[in-house]
C-alpha cells in the first residue's frame, strides 16, 4: 500500500470534569490510506467524535502522534493549525452549520476567503462546487429557504470547495429523513469513487456505514 | 489580512432588527445631546464673534469685561478721536464712534418675566463702521428725537417693542421707528438710539466705549500702546472681535462643562446597552463562531467581525443623532449672557469639527461597548462552541 | 436570573441613567434654591428701569417712613475682581453695616466679630464657603479691583458668617458701604451717594403687596423711580433669565428616560425571545398567562429597582463632583444642598415605571404565545 494519508499512533485523550479525568480514548492506533472511505461507528460515549475531532485538528491529544499527509499536527501552534485546517480539512457537520445570514454560494465561498484567490476566482470555485452537489439553481437562497437535505449538500459543497486533503463528516445524515440521507450518502460515495476524496465519517446509522468502504468500531475508547 | 466579509456583520444587524434599533436608538440619543451641547456653545461663540469686525478696535475702561462696566469720559473721547491710527471717512472725519450702553428691563414674550435688553446709544459713525447692520423695516431714528430702532432678535424675544410701539424708560416715551438685522450677531439682540439722547435721559456724562476703525493692519499695536500708556486716563484697547469673543467665554465654558458632564454619564448607559446587545449576539452565534474557527478563520478575524458589527451599530446611532441635532439649527435660543447680564439670542450652529467629534464619540462608544464581547467571541473554545446547540 | 452578566450590565446601565436623571433634577433644584432661601417678610426695592441703575442714599428716610416698614438696609454690587475672573465668581456687596445683618438675620455672625467689623472702616465679613475655598482667616488682608469702580481696594477680614438654612448663600463678601462711598467720592464724584438696592423688613408679610405699592408710589415721578417686590419675586426674576437653560436641562432629563427605556426594553425583549420555548413549556405544565406576566414583570422590576437604588445612591457624590469641576473650570460656586427626598422618590418611581413599561411587550408575547409555536423553537 502507498504511504498512508493518516497515521495515528498511541493516541490517548481524557476530559477533565472538575478534578476528575475521564478517559475517552486509550492508546488508539489507526492508519487511513489516501482515497479511503472510513466509517467510525460505536455507541454514544465511545469516543468516536473525539477521535474525529483529533484527526480534524480541532482538538489535541494528551499523548501520542497524529501524522496527516506527513505532517505531525500535534506539534503545530494554534494559528498554524488553523491554517493547516483551512487547507487540508473539509468539514461536514450533523447540523450543517451554515451561516444563516449568508446565501448558499456565500457560505460555500467562506473557506476560500482564507486563500489568496481573487473575488472572481472564488465565485467560480464556489459555483463549481454547488454544481457538483446539484444545487446550482439555489445559489442565492438563504439556509432557511432550503430543506435539511439541501442544507447538508451546501455543507458538502463548502467542504470540497478548497479541494482539501481529507473530508471529515460528523453524523452527516443524523438529522435527515430517509430520502435526503440517501441522497447525501450517494453524493459522498461519488466524491470518494469519482473524485478520489478521502473521507472519514462518524455515524451510528448502519445504512450510512454501508456506503463506506471500511468500517471500524469504537467501544469505550478502544478500536475494535 | 484575512477578514470575514462586512456583509456578515451588516446582515446580522439587520436580522435582529428590533435589538439593533433599540441599541442604536440609545446611542443616537446620546450623540444628539452631545452634538446639541457643542452646537449651542459654538453658536453662542459664533454670534458674539460675528458681532465684531477685524477692522475695528474698541476702547474701554481698563479691566472692563463688558461695555456696561466701562466708562469713558468726553475728554478721553476727544483724545481718542485724534489718534493717527484711526481711519477717516470720505469726508476726512475720523471713524471713531463713542457709544453708551445701558440695560433696561423689559418683559419677555410668553412668560412676561423681565429680562435685560442691552440698549446702545450710537454715534453718527456707528452705522458706517458696522456694515453687517441693516435696516429691515421702518427708518433710522432722527437725532434729537425720542426715537429708537430695535434689533430683530430683541423684537422677537420681548413684548411690546415692535415697529410703531412705544417703550417707556428713563421717564420718557420712545417710539420704535425701525427694525434692524445684523446677520445674527449680538447686535440683533439690542435696542439702538442716539447716544446724546441716551446720555441726557439717564443723566450720564460719560460714554461706555469708543469703537474705532483701524487704518491699517499694524495700527492696532501702536494705538494700543499709546492709549494704554496715557496716564491721564485708564484705558484699554482690544480688537473688537476679541472683546466680544471674551464675553462668550464664560458662558460657552459653562454650557460645555454642564452638557458634557451629563452626556458622558449617560453615554455610559448607552455603552452598556451596546455591550448587552453584543454579548447576546455572541451568545446566539456560538455555533457559527465555532464553525468559522473550525474552517480555519483565525481568532483575530472573529474579533474584528464582532467589533465591526458594534462599530456599525454605533455609527448608525451616531448618524441618526447627528442628523437630528442638525435639525436644531433652525432653532434660536435666547438666554441671559452671564458676562453682560443682558438677553442674547443665538442659534445652534454646526461645524465640521463638531460633526467629526460626534462621529468619533459614537465610534468610541461602539468600541468600548463591543470590545469585551468581541474578545469573548474570539476566545471561545472550538469544541465547546460546536457542541452548543 | 440566569444570564448573570447580562442582568448585571442592565442594572449598571439603569443605575447610570437614573444617576444622570437625579443629577439634573438636583442641579435644577440648586438653581431654584434661592427661592427657598428668600424670606417672606422682606421686600427688595430697586430702580424701576433696571437693576443696573442705582438709587439715591437719600431715599432711606422716606422708605423708613412708609407704614408697615420696620427696618431698612441697603447694598451695592461691587463687581470685584479677586486675582482673576475665574476666582471672582462670588458676590461682593457694600452694605449698610449697622442694619444689614439685622434685616438679613440668616447671615449669622458672632457678636465679637460683629463688633470688630463695625469698628474698622475697611473691615469685611465673608461667607464660610469662601473661607474654605480660599483659605482665608480672620485678620487676612484681601486685595481686590473692581469692574465698576476705579482703584485698588484693600479689605481686612473681621468676621465669618454661616447660613441659618441649608439654602442660605454662604459665598458672599460684605463690607462697609461707607468705605465704598468715600473712595467713589474721590475718584468718580458724580456717581457717589448711590446704592444698588434697598432691602426692607416688614412686620406683616400679608401686607407685602400694599406696602410695595406704597413705596413705589412715594417715588413715582422722581429722579429714580422704584420697583418694589417680595424677595421671592425678585429671585424668581433672576432665575427666569436662565429659563432657556433650565428648559434644556429638563428636556435632557426626559431624553435620559428614553435611554433607560431603550436599554431595559432591549434586554427584556432579548431575554423573552430566547425563553419562548421555556414559556411554552411552562404553559404545558399548567402555568397560566398571568403567571408568566408576573414572572416577566417581576424580573424587570427587580432589575429596575436594583439599578435605580444604586443610581440614587450615587447622585449625591456625583453632584458634589460636578460642583467641584464647575468651580475649577468656570469658577462658579454652588450651594451644597444634598439630594432632596423628592428627587429620590421621583427617581425611584421613574425606575419602577421604566421597569414596568419595558416588560409590557415581552409579557404580552409570553401571554399570547401559543404553546405549539413556542415548543417548535426547541432545536
Amino acid at each position: 500500500m502507498a504511504e498512508p494519508l493518516i497515521e495515528i499512533k498511541g493516541i490517548s485523550k481524557s476530559y477533565r470534569r472538575d478534578s476528575l479525568a475521564i478517559p475517552v480514548l486509550e492508546n488508539i492506533s489507526l492508519t487511513v490510506g489516501a482515497g479511503e472511505f472510513l466509517a467510525l461507528m460505536g455507541p454514544s460515549g465511545s469516543g468516536k467524535t473525539t477521535l474525529l475531532n483529533l484527526i480534524a485538528g480541532i482538538d489535541r491529544p494528551d499523548r501520542g502522534s497524529i501524522r496527516i499527509g506527513g505532517i505531525e499536527i500535534g506539534s503545530l501552534g494554534e494559528s498554524d493549525l488553523a491554517r493547516w485546517r483551512s487547507r487540508h480539512i473539509g468539514f461536514i457537520f450533523q447540523l450543517y452549520n451554515l451561516i444563516p445570514v449568508l446565501t448558499a454560494v456565500e457560505n460555500v465561498e467562506l473557506p476560500l476567503l482564507l486563500t489568496p484567490l481573487s473575488k472572481r476566482e472564488r465565485r467560480e470555485h464556489a459555483e463549481l462546487a454547488l454544481n457538483v452537489v446539484g444545487l446550482s439553481d439555489r445559489m442565492r437562497h438563504y439556509p432557511r429557504q432550503l430543506s435539511g437535505g439541501q442544507e447538508q449538500r451546501v455543507g458538502i459543497a463548502r467542504a470540497i470547495v478548497t479541494d482539501p486533503t481529507l473530508l471529515v463528516a460528523d453524523e452527516p445524515t443524523g438529522d435527515l429523513d430517509k430520502a435526503s440521507a440517501a441522497e447525501v450518502l450517494d453524493l459522498l460515495g461519488r466524491l470518494n469513487t469519482g473524485f478520489s476524496k478521502t473521507i472519514v465519517m462518524v455515524t451510528h446509522d448502519p445504512r450510512a456505514a454501508e456506503g463506506a468502504r471500511t468500517v471500524r468500531h469504537l467501544d469505550k475508547g478502544i478500536l475494535v | 489580512m484575512i477578514t470575514i466579509p462586512l456583509s456578515y456583520s451588516l446582515r446580522n444587524l439587520w436580522t435582529r432588527r428590533l435589538t439593533t434599533v433599540l441599541t442604536a436608538g440609545g446611542i443616537a440619543l446620546v450623540i444628539f445631546v452631545f452634538a446639541a451641547v457643542l452646537m449651542l456653545a459654538y453658536g453662542l461663540e459664533k454670534t458674539l464673534v460675528a458681532t465684531g469686525s477685524d477692522d475695528n478696535a474698541i476702547v474701554i475702561r481698563k479691566g472692563s469685561q463688558s461695555e456696561m462696566m466701562s466708562l469713558v469720559d468726553r475728554a478721553a473721547v476727544n483724545v481718542i478721536r485724534t489718534q493717527p491710527e484711526i481711519a477717516a471717512d470720505p469726508e476726512g472725519k475720523p471713524l471713531a464712534a463713542a457709544e453708551a450702553v445701558v440695560l433696561i428691563s423689559m418683559p419677555k414674550r410668553g412668560t412676561g418675566q423681565e429680562a435685560h435688553v442691552q440698549t446702545r446709544g450710537i454715534a453718527p459713525e456707528s452705522l458706517a463702521m458696522r456694515p453687517q447692520v441693516k435696516l429691515a423695516a421702518g427708518r433710522l431714528f432722527r437725532p434729537g428725537l425720542s426715537e429708537v430702532i430695535v434689533g430683530a432678535a430683541a423684537e422677537r424675544r420681548f413684548e411690546g417693542i415692535g415697529l410703531g410701539r412705544t417703550i417707556r424708560f428713563a421717564m420718557r416715551d420712545w417710539t420704535v421707528v425701525g427694525l434692524f438685522e445684523a446677520e445674527g450677531s449680538g447686535f440683533e439682540s439690542e435696542i439702538w438710539l442716539d447716544s446724546q439722547q441716551l446720555l441726557q435721559a439717564f443723566r450720564r456724562p460719560v460714554f461706555s466705549s469708543v469703537t474705532v476703525r483701524l487704518s491699517g493692519p499694524s495700527s492696532f499695536s501702536s494705538l494700543k500702546q499709546r492709549l494704554e500708556g496715557d496716564q491721564r486716563f485708564n484705558l484699554e484697547v482690544k480688537r473688537e472681535k476679541a472683546f466680544y469673543a471674551d464675553q462668550s467665554a464664560m458662558m460657552a465654558a459653562f454650557i460645555r462643562v454642564l452638557g458634557l458632564f451629563v452626556t458622558v454619564i449617560f453615554s455610559l448607559g448607552a455603552i452598556i446597552g451596546a455591550m448587552i446587545t453584543m454579548y447576546a449576539a455572541v451568545a446566539n452565534r456560538t455555533t457559527e463562531i465555532g464553525t468559522l474557527r473550525a474552517l480555519g478563520f483565525p481568532r483575530r478575524s472573529i474579533l474584528l467581525a464582532f467589533l465591526i458589527e458594534s462599530l456599525f451599530l454605533s455609527l448608525l446611532g451616531g448618524s441618526v443623532g447627528l442628523v437630528l441635532a442638525s435639525l436644531l439649527q433652525n432653532m434660536t435660543v435666547s438666554t441671559t449672557n452671564f458676562s453682560t447680564f443682558s438677553e442674547l439670542a443665538f442659534r445652534f450652529a454646526l461645524s465640521p469639527p463638531i460633526v467629526m467629534e460626534s462621529i468619533a464619540f459614537a465610534l468610541i462608544m461602539g468600541i468600548l461597548g463591543g470590545f469585551l464581547p468581541a474578545v469573548r467571541a474570539a476566545r471561545q473554545n472550538i469544541l465547546h462552541s460546536l457542541r452548543a446547540v | 436570573m440566569r444570564h448573570k452578566l447580562r442582568s448585571l450590565l442592565t442594572i449598571v446601565g439603569i443605575a447610570i441613567a437614573i444617576l444622570a436623571f437625579g443629577m439634573i433634577r438636583t442641579v435644577i433644584a440648586i438653581w431654584y434654591s434661592g427661592i427657598e432661601a428668600s424670606s417672606p417678610n422682606r421686600l427688595i426695592i430697586r430702580n424701576s428701569v433696571s437693576l443696573i441703575f442705582p438709587l439715591p442714599i437719600a431715599y432711606r428716610e422716606a422708605i423708613l417712613a412708609v407704614p408697615g416698614v420696620s427696618e431698612v438696609t441697603y447694598a451695592q454690587w461691587f463687581g470685584g475682581i479677586y486675582i482673576d475672573e475665574k476666582h471672582s465668581q462670588f458676590p461682593q456687596l457694600a452694605v449698610d453695616a449697622a442694619t444689614w445683618f439685622s434685616v438679613v438675620p440668616e447671615n449669622r455672625v458672632s457678636e465679637a466679630e460683629m463688633a470688630a467689623f463695625l469698628r474698622e472702616r475697611n473691615a469685611a465679613i465673608v461667607g464660610v464657603q469662601l473661607v474654605r475655598r480660599f483659605g482665608w482667616k480672620v485678620g487676612d488682608v484681601v486685595r481686590m479691583r473692581s469692574m465698576i469702580f476705579p482703584g485698588d481696594w484693600d479689605f481686612v477680614i473681621r468676621g465669618i458668617y454661616t447660613g441659618a438654612k441649608k439654602t442660605t448663600d454662604e459665598t458672599s463678601f460684605f463690607f462697609h458701604w461707607r468705605y465704598l462711598d468715600e473712595q467713589v467720592r474721590r475718584l468718580q464724584p458724580w456717581s457717589a451717594g448711590n446704592v444698588g438696592w434697598y432691602a426692607v423688613k416688614i412686620a406683616d408679610p400679608d401686607r407685602a403687596a400694599s406696602i410695595s405699592e406704597a413705596i413705589d408710589r412715594r417715588f413715582k415721578n422722581s429722579l429714580a423711580e422704584t420697583r418694589t417686590e417680595t424677595e421671592q419675586a425678585f429671585v424668581q426674576g433672576f432665575i427666569s433669565m436662565s429659563d432657556t437653560i433650565l428648559i434644556a436641562l429638563r428636556i435632557v432629563s426626559i431624553v435620559i428616560v428614553g435611554v433607560i427605556l431603550a436599554v431595559l426594553s432591549n434586554t427584556m425583549a432579548m431575554t423573552a425571545r430566547e425563553r419562548l420555548s421555556e414559556y411554552a413549556l411552562l404553559k404545558t405544565l399548567g402555568f397560566r398567562a398571568r403567571h408568566l406576566v408576573l414572572l416577566i414583570a417581576g424580573e424587570s422590576l427587580l432589575i429596575a429597582l436594583i439599578g435605580g437604588a444604586a443610581g440614587i445612591a450615587l447622585i449625591g457624590p456625583t453632584v458634589d463632583g460636578f460642583g467641584a469641576v464647575m468651580m475649577r473650570t468656570v469658577g462658579a460656586m454652588f450651594p451644597v444642598l444634598g439630594v432632596s427626598a423628592a428627587t429620590r422618590t421621583v427617581s425611584l418611581l421613574m425606575a419602577l415605571g421604566v421597569g414596568l413599561a419595558a416588560a409590557i411587550f415581552p409579557a404580552w408575547r409570553a401571554a399570547t404565545l401559543r404553546i405549539v409555536t413556542g415548543l417548535r423553537r426547541i432545536g
